[in-house]
């Protein structure tokens, strides 16, 4: 079978202890063997592991945070695209999805592909949004309560037992047993992420996650649930195994046909001790732990890039069950020249 | 009280629960009673295999071996009914 020649844009290059997805995503695609691929890589840091992963990205550069706007990322990226040529932009990080949704025209109109929630979807999952979204769609969310300021905090509802969630919309989750607590995790959250911080009921038992795809039509292109196995005390999985559920499955499979899914996502649930499973968040994207499906036989990366062709894909209908992944450190050395060239250029 | 389907044991004794992701390791006389729950044995079967075989009084057992029980149950290594 003949090989399809692909400049595809990658973001998320931070393999840190908070990692994102971008890598993992390269080396999917790049084991496909459907592609012949350039992949030049969007960072934000100089930092970024990524980065200077030579086996990985042909290129890297350097993008406007998304706090920026449309503007300044379209900007940048037709600089990017006037050099390389790109046919695929995949974004990975949560907070830069709304700028590329919004830009979608205008990326198609310089020829580059996405294949992303549509913003209705993006809207509704997000964590304040997520109880309205359990009740519309019959799946059972814990209750929660958006707060932007610290009088909201005093209107928590007072049947609102502790422990208590404390959220980031983007990013981070604190669990508070008093209101000090609380407080607490409000300010640290909202000076990082931004309000509104979501406050969400505490369900106790033990949490699971489904990597999935949809096309957008109803379809599941596929999915995989897993099991932590090791938290980092950022509450990222460095370990996790593929499990038998399928119950797991049959929710995913019916939220992706009634919300009409288009793209990557994660659905974190937690599993009662009674079997009852209970959303606590719809990432709207595929997560770091996205080469543990690979891994199962479930190459989502590449049906992704398939389907952001316009290509028809067949849906993924088995994995392996008991597959695990183990997260571990490495220490590149890097030449200062590399890190002068991305720290002044912007480029390397 | 059936054990669960997807449950993978192996010779060495460790047990894979498919559903729940979680691993156990249990000794050879675990994995012997295991072994017999998997197929199908009940309870009287077993204790009289398990007597006859090893130097053990029956109150012993019955101790010994109910306490086993509760943990597979606690575990939630049974079919629920």
């Amino acid at each position: 079978m003949d090989k399809i020649s692909l400049t595809i844009a990658v973001s998320g290059l931070n393999n840190t202890d908070n990692p994102g997805p971008g890598i993992p995503f390269i080396r999917a695609i790049r084991e496909s063997g459907r592609f012949e691929l350039k992949i030049i890589g969007l960072a934000y840091e100089n930092l970024e592991p990524g980065i200077y992963m030579k086996d990985m990205t042909s290129r890297v550069y350097k993008m406007p945070y998304p706090s920026e706007g449309k503007k300044a990322f379209l900007e940048r990226v037709k600089y990017i695209n006037s050099k390389e040529n790109i046919d695929i932009l995949i974004p990975n990080l949560d907070a830069e999805l709304h700028t590329v949704m919004i830009s979608e025209k205008e990326l198609d109109d310089m020829g580059i592909k996405t294949f992303l929630p549509t913003l209705k979807q993006f809207g509704e999952r997000h964590k304040s949004e997520l109880e309205k979204f359990g009740k519309k769609y019959g799946i059972k969310v814990p209750r929660s309560f958006p707060v932007s300021s610290m009088t909201d905090i005093n209107r928590i509802p007072k049947d609102f037992d502790y422990p208590l969630m404390v959220k980031g919309k983007f990013y981070d989750a604190h669990i508070a047993y008093n209101k000090e607590q609380v407080l607490n995790h409000f300010n640290k959250i909202s000076a990082q992420w931004g309000v509104p911080v979501i406050i969400q009921e505490f369900v106790k038992g033990t949490e699971v996650n489904v990597i999935a795809l949809g096309d957008g039509l109803g379809n599941t292109i596929g999915a995989v649930p897993m099991r932590k196995q090791y938290i980092t005390d950022k509450g990222k999985a460095w370990g996790g195994i593929t499990i038998d559920d399928k119950n797991m499955i049959e929710l995913t499979r019916n939220l992706i046909s009634a919300v009409k899914w288009r793209g990557g996502m994660e659905l974190e649930l937690i599993k009662t001790i009674n079997n009852e499973y209970y959303l606590i968040e719809i990432n709207p994207r595929l997560p770091a732990w996205l080469y543990l499906a690979v891994g199962a036989g479930q190459n989502l990366p590449e049906a992704m890039v398939f389907m952001a062709l316009g290509k028809n894909v067949e849906p993924y209908t088995t994995y392996d069950v008991g597959k695990m992944f183990v997260r571990y450190s490495y220490d590149m050395i890097v030449d200062l020249e590399d890190f002068q060239k991305i720290s002044m250029n912007g480029e390397v | 009280m059936e054990l669960r389907k997807n449950l993978a044991i192996s010779d060495t004794g460790f047990v894979f629960d498919a559903t729940s992701g979680e691993s156990y390791s249990l000794n050879p006389i675990g994995l012997e009673i295991l072994t017999y729950l998997k197929n199908g044995l009940k309870d009287e079967e077993i204790k009289e295999k398990m007597l006859e075989k090893y130097d053990v009084d029956e109150t012993s057992f019955d101790l010994v071996y109910f306490d086993f029980i509760r943990t597979l149950q606690h575990f939630d290594l049974f079919e629920r009914s």
